[in-house]
């Protein structure tokens, strides 16, 4: 296959004007990927799907990522090639903000198979697809107002019955522990 | 008059067999405990060997699973309680006819299992409805259910015979929680949840 370097390359070619940016990747396989503009995204997928030469006729994975420093959110695909057998390619988009009515383009009219991992990238970050043909939660229910998986997502405290907290779960038990006397610790029973 | 066991148990072994209606009805019911047929994960296939012929449930009379909660006397909850499920558990639980049981069946139904941090999971269904045996485990053996089972028939032989109703276990209907905008509403049932207060000493 083509380097993503090559492909966004030809991506500027075929659509002018349209910012594609190269994500480089630091880790050790060093899998780049190419930064769509949500505007463009669906007729750039089409392209990568239909190219002779790519044929990205296969959507494996599509996931999330919530970037809360940046001030974004991101739908990230992984593209493979069941004709010419290889793959993948990594295209992302990025919404312009954190906030409810963020959205980036659906794929989901390109590749069949990103409905639900669409619709759970809705449920639990809360990116809007605009194109989408059913969009709705798909894990939570329907009267669910948060996004379960953003970072600064806060979950109910039911912690009030731990009997062997530790860490994270010590913290929040530790809440809801009674105001307990200034006593030495118990006794340790001498066998 | 009455009647020590001892001495009932001698009246036995000459062929006379003296009992009382509560007794008589107590050694009927609890040999016809009929489950739910109702499973939530995992433990449900456990479940479902523990009544296959290997393990046979049925020598203990509770082979008939029904798949109506109208004919059901015990609740077996297999399996992990999503919040979004919740509420249909207990919807099962106020269908079936008093008096009814239930058995909480490995980690998950007891306390959330490994899935007690989730923001999606009860943590435990005894939150929501009445819990009379707890049969531990990750999932637990069918022969660690069928012990759960016959826990259940020993309490159900001590318990008194009581017309319309069970004298000892709940009256009335669990509430059903709804589907809040962040949790259940409301998130536990204080008629029966009570978690112990935890005073710790020196580490507040």
């Amino acid at each position: 296959m083509e380097t993503p370097e090559q492909i966004r390359d030809r991506l500027l070619a075929r659509f002018p004007g349209a910012p594609v940016t190269l994500v480089p990747n630091g880790a050790p396989g060093g899998q780049a990927s190419l930064l769509l503009e949500p505007s463009q995204a669906r007729e750039m997928a089409e392209f990568l799907r239909d190219d002779p030469s790519l044929q990205l006729d296969f959507c494996s994975n599509m996931t999330g990522v919530d970037w809360p420093q940046a001030g974004c959110l991101e739908a990230v695909y992984h593209l493979y090639s069941m004709a010419r057998k290889h793959g993948p390619l990594v295209i992302r988009q990025r919404t312009a903000n954190r906030a409810d009515g963020a959205a980036v383009a659906s794929l989901t009219p390109v590749w069949r198979s990103a409905e639900f991992q669409e619709r759970e990238a809705f449920d639990l970050f809360g990116i809007g697809f605009t194109g989408h043909p059913d969009l709705r939660r798909i894990l939570m229910w329907d009267g669910f107002e948060d996004h379960p998986m953003r970072k600064d997502y806060a979950e109910p405290d039911d912690y009030e019955w731990e009997p062997t907290p530790h860490d994270a779960v010590l913290a929040k038990a530790r809440l809801h522990y009674a105001s307990a006397p200034v006593a030495p610790p118990a006794k340790e029973a001498s066998p | 008059m009455s009647i020590t066991p001892e001495e009932k148990d001698e009246l036995r072994r000459h062929g006379l067999l003296l009992t009382s209606l509560e007794e008589l009805a107590g050694w009927g019911r609890s040999h016809s405990v009929w489950p739910l047929q109702f499973g939530l994960a995992c433990c449900a296939i456990e479940m479902i060997a523990a009544s296959m012929a290997r393990y046979d449930i049925a020598r203990f009379g509770s082979e008939v699973f029904r798949a109506s909660p109208r004919q059901a006397d015990l609740l077996i909850v297999s399996g992990t309680v999503t919040k979004k499920m919740a509420p249909q558990v207990v919807r099962l639980w106020n269908q079936m006819p008093d008096p009814k049981y239930c058995i909480a069946m490995g980690a998950c139904a007891i306390s959330g299992g490994p899935f007690k941090q989730g923001y999606n999971v009860l943590k435990g269904i005894d939150r929501l409805i009445p819990v009379d045996i707890y049969v531990p485990g990750c999932p637990p053996r069918p022969e660690a259910l069928l012990h759960g089972l016959i826990q259940l028939q020993e309490k159900i032989r001590g318990q008194k015979l009581a017309f319309g109703g069970n004298a000892e276990g709940p009256a009335g209907e669990c509430p059903v929680p709804e589907c809040g905008g962040h949790d259940l509403v409301p998130p536990s049932n204080p008629d029966y949840f009570h978690p112990p207060q935890l005073v710790r000493a020196g580490k507040s």
